[in-house]
């Protein structure tokens, strides 16, 4: 949860993923979309901002067996998922990325970087298939023959994680979603930022914000 | 330095609180500050039954404000006093239990079971909810339900009884007055003010139960003025709460007639908001040459 400054208005912290944490600084990716991120724009070296972290829970990783992560990014659910791809690499995962257009495809590089093509979809085609990422991995899995190899870790919106764990459920593959909601406390307190689950509401901020597919009530 | 207050039975070693709802059963902030620090400490509202409380989306920001219709979600009274109860007992700050029903037998039922349990030290009724037996309207909406359910509460208790009122009413003294002669050994307030926030793109209300409640720095002004209502027509402490996030905002309350302070939305800011209010208010006393606390308690000069 990051305040971006002390002024009552924004009044609340922002939750945000971590996105890597490179030689001793931590990495934030946001895209300006309201109040809060277009003060961040603003921002410059030197400038302090209070924030209290990490919290909730992380992707559960099964580095020991054969599995093979598949990573799922629509739009800025990147942001979670570089850092992941990296942990990962050694496991030589699959990374699928979807975004509305070319010009929203972001970390390219850093991907590059970490020996990571992605496999790309857009909704207007101006970058890899036109359409969306759920159906490249939908015919990924279809190819392959036996699923349970294979455990998903996604981010990306509402929309998508609910098609993809459709996808998932399908190829009867583990998919691990990282999800986003407002937030006001953070800390569990509060009770604002509940998801239905198969065990009623869960707090995205304490209980996750990863779930697994076949908890959420989509 | 004195900044010792009594709220009934309870003796509070300092005037901050921490308001029902906004800081969990306390093991959500004990990472962030040492709760034997706190005045007192206020749990989120329970009711007999476990409740799942309202759809999300739940809560949605407002210029310095925030509306929540969380509805009441909570574990349950039973859940509470097995597994919230004990780790609460560790700690030397009064712990104050805030609760609610939907019929003035459950009220009752509820204050009966909750005064059984060792490690609580005062009640606070919910009264900003609605009746069953009157057509789901609000209990502290209406003076004759609200002696009728806080009387009855009074009976089953011998703990210290505070009332928490709601601010949506025509005249909160009144209200105050009503809690008073039923028995209460005190009154917080404010609840939050009922509100309602659209999406003009999508022309839905921001909040899955259409209306909710405003708190936060946008209340403040409003708190402030039903606190010095009240103080003038009750003679039991009064505990000021509504967008409270300084020292000098608490100070403003006790002005205006509180005798204690309780901190809700601030605590999402800044979780260690109790501390920094607890001591600028040191501060405050210390520079302003007062020795006691109690010497602030209503004394604006009108």
């Amino acid at each position: 949860m990051l305040s971006v400054d002390s002024r009552l208005d924004p009044l609340l912290k922002r939750p945000f993923s971590l996105h890597r944490f490179v030689s001793g600084d931590l990495q934030f990716l946001y895209k300006v979309v309201g109040k809060a991120t277009s003060i961040l724009k603003e921002k410059k070296t030197g400038d302090i901002m209070e924030l209290i972290g990490p919290l909730g829970n992380g992707f559960p990783l099964n580095q020991a067996g054969k599995v093979k992560p598949v990573l799922v990014a629509g739009g800025m659910g990147i942001a979670p998922l570089v850092a992941l791809a990296e942990k990962v690499a050694k496991q030589e995962p699959f990374f699928f990325y979807g975004a509305r257009s070319a010009d929203e495809l972001l970390c390219l590089d850093e991907l590059d970087s970490i020996g990571i093509a992605p496999v790309v979809s857009t909704d207007d085609g101006t970058a890899g298939r036109k359409g969306f990422v759920t159906e490249l991995v939908d015919e990924f899995l279809t190819k392959r023959h036996s699923s349970d190899l294979y455990s998903i870790y996604a981010c990306g919106p509402k929309p998508m994680l609910a098609a993809l764990s459709g996808v998932a459920k399908k190829h009867k593959v583990k998919a691990y979603m990282a999800l986003e909601e407002s937030m006001a406390c953070g800390v569990g307190a509060c009770l604002g930022c509940v998801i239905k689950t198969v065990d009623g509401y869960k707090r995205v901020c304490k209980e996750g914000p990863v779930f697994s597919f076949d908890d959420i009530m989509w | 330095m004195d900044l010792s207050v009594d709220i009934g039975k309870i003796k509070l070693k300092n005037p901050v609180m921490t308001a029902s709802g906004t800081f969990g059963y306390g093991e959500e902030y004990a990472g962030f500050i040492d709760i034997n620090e706190l005045g007192a400490l206020v749990v989120k509202g329970l009711s007999l039954l476990p409740k799942q409380g309202n759809p999300p989306p739940r809560i949605v920001e407002t210029p310095a404000g925030m509306l929540n219709a969380i509805g009441l979600q909570n574990i349950g009274i039973d859940k509470f006093l097995q597994e919230k109860l004990p780790y609460l007992r560790q700690f030397n700050t009064p712990v104050i239990v805030n609760f609610f029903g939907d019929s003035v037998e459950e009220y009752v039922k509820a204050a009966e079971r909750l005064s059984s349990a060792d490690g609580i030290h005062g009640l606070e009724m919910n009264i900003s909810c609605p009746n069953k037996e009157a057509g789901w309207s609000v209990f502290g909406t209406d003076p004759e339900i609200t002696y009728r359910v806080v009387s009855s509460v009074r009976k089953a208790t011998d703990l210290t009884l505070i009332v928490k009122l709601s601010p949506n009413v025509t005249d909160i003294a009144l209200m105050a007055k009503t809690a008073e002669d039923a028995g209460a050994d005190a009154v917080s307030l404010i609840n939050t003010l009922t509100g309602m926030a659209i999406d003009i793109k999508t022309r839905k209300p921001k909040l899955a139960n259409i209306r909710g409640g405003l708190s936060g720095p946008a209340v403040k002004p409003v708190a402030v003025r039903m606190v010095w209502e009240c103080y003038q027509k009750i003679g039991i402490p009064i505990i000021g709460m509504g967008g409270i996030i300084t020292a000098d905002d608490a100070v403003e309350f006790m002005l205006a007639g509180a005798s204690a302070v309780a901190i809700g939305t601030g605590n999402f800011i800044n979780p260690g908001v109790t501390m920094d209010v607890l001591s600028g208010i040191k501060s405050f006393i210390s520079a302003e040459k007062i020795n006691s606390l109690k010497e602030l308690t209503g004394r604006v000069e009108c």
